[in-house]
């Protein structure tokens, strides 16, 4: 078996979870992880707050959504690679460049979402509100928000998976802690054990917030279509 | 409360030609006519929904109550809390009208996994809720079957009566039109206007009565049945 596969280039499972006890043990793996997981949380709470205000403004007024829709298209399809790069050079290789590209690459995905959104908005439940005379605070709480929140939570779910693979990239690029730090550390040094374990131990953290947080509320915003 | 329009067109194309009446309290008014005669467009003149007429409306400022054709209720909020969203601090009357309308029972339902019956029943104690002086109503029975139409129109009868309501209904029945209706006012043309005026004088003992309601719907329609 060894002849096939030598243990450099696949090491076998044990390896990996021996490595990740290691690093567990010495304090490595939580430093890292704990500062990429503040780097997603930082600028995906920023993408869905911004990308949430732009797209309801594209969805809701016309004029501005026709007018910023190529801006869109760009800001869609422009690398990731192509932002990281300009942010690092614009800003300095600094966290506020990081995470700012981060949240530039995110922001047109949540936007797009949202402007689907607002558009499909119920028209009628609008008329009802405007016929019995809601305030506008009621009418967006009320009549609004309930609408959109199946979308904000189809944004977050994709916008989590894009976020987290964006923040490797811009470590690795550019920071001098993080998984993806680490992970190029590895690359480097030709360490696949190392790699492995920390790619495992991201997808494991991933896993936890998808199951912990981003389902269950998902369901709870979606709970009334299934009449 | 006087309604005078004159004209009313969409992409330049005149839908709606001189159509002048008036909703006296306590009184029925039907607006009757074959689908697409604009009697729905009208309705949405007089909710205040579409602004863009000639013609004057002298009730800007009175409360009314709309039932639209679909309940349009909050689907994600119960029947409770549909009612008492539009006034919000009437707890009380909330209950008598839930009780009133036949949904104590319902309450705390989720307005999503109602039939369209008692959806229709949650939209008229909606618009109660609020004190209208006018009660406005888009073909509030259509879709239903016979017995859920029946009930309502016989709850819709009494409330009127009792709250003392200027009311407007739209219908294409004229069963309908005759129980509840103190006017008919018959809809046409292209152009729509009002072609002819049927006023119906009937007790509030002879709009229970079955057999007489369809005797007047043959006088005034003559149709078989």
């Amino acid at each position: 078996m060894a002849a096939f596969a030598p243990t450099e280039l696949l090491p076998p499972p044990w390896q990996v979870f021996e490595r990740i006890y290691d690093e567990i043990s010495s304090g490595e793996l939580v430093y890292h992880c704990m500062a990429t997981l503040g780097r997603v949380i930082t600028a995906f709470t920023l993408a869905m707050v911004i990308g949430i205000m732009i797209g309801l403004v594209m969805g809701l007024q016309k004029a501005i959504g026709r007018f910023f829709d190529p801006w869109l298209l760009l800001m869609l399809n422009l690398p990731a690679l192509v932002i990281i790069i300009l942010c690092y050079l614009w800003v300095g290789l600094n966290e506020v460049a990081a995470i700012l590209a981060v949240t530039i690459n995110k922001i047109p995905n949540v936007a797009v979402t949202l402007r689907e959104g607002a558009k499909a908005l119920d028209r009628d439940l609008l008329e009802m509100a405007r016929c019995y005379r809601l305030s506008k605070r009621t009418t967006l709480t009320e009549v609004i928000w309930p609408q959109l929140t199946p979308f904000i939570a189809a944004a977050a779910r994709s916008g989590l998976a894009l976020v987290w693979k964006i923040v490797l990239v811009v470590e690795l690029l550019g920071r001098s802690n993080g998984v993806g730090f680490q992970l190029h550390l590895y690359f480097q040094m030709f360490d696949i054990t190392g790699i492995l374990a920390y790619s495992i131990a991201f997808i494991v953290i991933i896993w936890v917030i998808e199951y912990a947080a981003v389902r269950p509320w998902e369901q709870h915003v979606n709970s009334w279509r299934k009449a | 409360m006087q309604i005078s329009i004159l004209h009313k067109a969409f992409q330049q194309k005149p839908v709606l030609g001189k159509i002048q009446f008036e909703l006296n309290t306590g009184e029925t008014t039907v607006l009757f006519g074959p689908s697409g005669c604009g009697k729905s467009t009208l309705l949405r003149l007089l909710a205040g929904l579409d602004i863009e007429f000639e013609g004057e409306l002298t009730h800007r400022e009175t409360r009314l109550g709309v039932v639209f054709q679909e309940p349009r209720l909050l689907p994600w909020r119960t029947v409770y809390q549909n009612v008492a969203m539009v006034a919000p601090d009437k707890s009380a009357r909330i209950e008598q009208l839930l009780e009133e309308t036949g949904l104590q029972n319902v309450a705390a339902l989720e307005a999503s996994k109602l039939s369209l019956g008692m959806a229709r029943r949650v939209a008229l104690a909606r618009a109660l809720i609020i004190e209208p002086e006018a009660l406005i109503l888009d073909e509030p029975f259509v879709s239903l079957d016979r017995e859920r139409a029946s009930q309502l129109r016989l709850l819709l009868l009494d409330i009127i009566e009792r709250y003392k309501l200027k009311a407007l209904l739209v219908t294409h029945d004229p069963y309908e039109a005759v129980q509840l209706a103190h006017q008919i006012l018959v809809m046409g043309g292209t152009p729509s206007k009002l072609q002819q005026r049927i006023p119906i004088n009937l007790s509030a003992a002879e709009r229970r009565d079955n057999t007489l309601i369809a005797k007047v719907v043959n006088q005034f329609f003559d149709r078989p049945g």
